[in-house]
């Protein structure tokens, strides 16, 4: 087979400096995160000051996770990998680069501040008004043609699946973010605007735009970022690439029905809330189809895990996504839900998808990327990796667990019924019962922060070129197994 | 004419069923294999360019 060969050089430039905000951008997400969970447990953290409340703050958190850390991520991973299976440099040079980036953190600068000032339109993970959406609109369109641009340009004459991947979620991203934020200024130089949907439609197109900003942000754009970092790291090509296909293929029809499931038992019409229940249920395919793939590309090196804590991360970010669209499809069946719906269930359903896969497969990709991109030889340690991986895994288990057990018990208090037909408790008392569950999150929460500052120290160290005077890297268990000298 | 297009619509279903048998179909086919699973190899072979 001809090998095609790039002629230019890559622009890492832009590569490294989303990198960057990927990491900054991260602690800053997870820091809030841990706010607001102990303003959960402990209320008076609220501080009585409009601008620091639950409300104001969790817009603040999630948009920092989802489309700050996540985001970059996804440009810095997006752009990497685009240029190096293309072959070809990025189009638009340098300045449409930099514009990317700048254009990118100055949206996400917009949309925090308003979140923190009270400017919102009320659209959970949407939240931001019309002139930041506008903004956001430019810098996605810019995007998707230097992204596009580059794959036209292309040396290599297959389109590698993992940018089919992120080509999905840029031209889905766009179209979703359009249509959910029609919305009208009531003046020319205020804030304020009003969606141009009502009532029924506006919940249905909101939720649209919801589950698939899971599908196609959270879900297509990390999946592309599964099939080149984990067959990179682990040597190997990915286990099936027909598999990864039809994987493809079958994601992209089943997930942009689902979102009805987000509104069972409410006004929406009852057929369609079982077609998002039915399309859910069939999303199983894609979902553990993808998860096979990505974990049997280790078939026959299963020994790395134990030698390579960056593979390992990027392993169990691969289990945590099958665990995670395991449980999805399951609460969106209607008799689940009954019981799941607004309980904290559904935050540890996020969480164990957002920390576990979003977060742990970013984090394996920053990895490999840093040592990359400053031009090391390796990572400063590899052992912080494996306290990074331990630290954060213990976190998302304490997390899970206590808002499994917590949400259910949450459902069930809310309706649990006395002997003459009335509601056994008061809502205030379901609050009182959440109070353990929600300090053990907290904790779970602190824990993959401190994970994520042993992940910035690595990482710094390694920027700087310095390398830890450490033996190879081999896990407890490998080393209690060989023989003693 | 209409009535014939919004028969044609109401089987949407249907194609799009059609249309991603077809792909499973085109992947799958015993044919393809080794020139497909050759396509996993590109991730693999990028290294910096010569100049």
């Amino acid at each position: 087979m001809s090998e095609a060969v790039a002629t230019q050089p890559y622009n890492e430039e832009v590569v490294r400096q989303f990198t960057i905000a990927t990491v900054f951008w991260g602690v800053i997400g997870f820091l809030v995160g841990v706010v607001i969970a102990l303003q959960l447990a402990f209320p008076v953290l609220n501080l009585g000051l409009e601008w620091t409340t639950f409300g104001r703050l969790r817009p603040v958190h999630t948009s920092a996770v989802i489309f700050a850390f996540g985001g970059n991520a996804l440009f810095a991973t997006s752009l990497y990998v685009v240029q190096r299976t293309c072959r070809a440099t990025l189009w638009g040079g340098p300045a449409t680069a930099s514009f990317l980036f700048w254009g990118y953190q100055a949206f996400i600068v917009l949309a925090a501040s308003g979140y923190v000032l009270g400017v919102t339109q009320s659209k959970e993970y949407a939240e931001p008004e019309w002139y930041v959406d506008l903004w956001l609109t430019i810098v996605w369109v810019v995007y998707l043609f230097v992204f596009v641009g580059t794959i036209m340009r292309r040396k290599e004459p297959h389109i590698y699946v993992a940018n089919w991947f992120y080509l999905a979620y840029i031209i889905t991203i766009a179209m979703l973010h359009l249509v959910n934020n029609m919305a009208l200024p009531v003046s020319f130089f205020g804030t304020k605007s009003y969606i141009l949907w009502s009532g029924v439609q506006d919940a249905l197109t909101q939720w649209w735009y919801g589950h698939n900003a899971v599908g196609f942000f959270l879900t297509a754009g990390f999946l592309g970022m599964m099939y080149y970092f984990v067959p990179k790291q682990a040597e190997r090509p990915v286990y099936s690439y027909r598999l990864s296909i039809v994987h493809f293929w079958s994601l992209i029809f089943l997930y942009i029905w689902a979102g009805p499931h987000h509104l069972h038992y409410t006004a929406l019409p009852d057929w369609a809330q079982t077609l998002g229940m039915t399309f859910s249920v069939m999303l199983w395919m894609p979902s553990w189809g993808g998860m096979i793939n990505g974990i049997m590309t280790l078939s026959g090196a299963w020994d790395k895990l134990r030698t390579d804590p960056i593979l390992r991360m990027l392993v169990a970010s691969i289990a945590f996504y099958g665990m995670s669209t395991f449980e999805g499809p399951m609460m969106s069946i209607k008799p689940v839900n009954a019981l799941s719906h607004y309980t904290d269930w559904t935050i540890g359903h996020v969480h164990s998808g957002a920390l576990g896969w979003v977060a742990f497969i970013s984090f394996g990709a920053v990895y490999y990327l840093v040592p990359k991109l400053w031009k090391r030889e390796r990572l400063y340690s590899i052992r912080m990796v494996s306290y990074h991986f331990w630290i954060s895994t213990i976190g998302i288990v304490l997390y899970i667990t206590a808002m499994w057990v917590g949400g259910i018990t949450q459902g069930l208090m809310w309706r649990a019924y006395d002997e003459l037909g009335f509601l056994q408790y008061s809502f205030a008392e379901t609050v009182e019962a959440m109070h353990p569950y929600y300090v053990i999150r907290a904790l779970g929460g602190v824990l993959f922060l401190l994970g994520s500052f042993v992940m910035v120290y690595n990482l710094i160290r390694t920027a700087r070129g310095d390398l830890r005077d450490e033996a190879p890297y081999v896990s407890p268990t490998a080393a209690q197994a060989a023989p003693a000298e | 004419m209409d009535g014939f297009y919004e028969f044609i619509r109401s089987l949407w279903l249907l194609w799009l069923m059609a249309v991603f048998i077809g792909i499973v179909v085109w992947a799958f086919w015993p044919k393809r294999k080794r020139e497909l699973e050759a396509h996993g190899q590109i991730p693999l072979r990028d290294d910096d360019p010569e100049s």
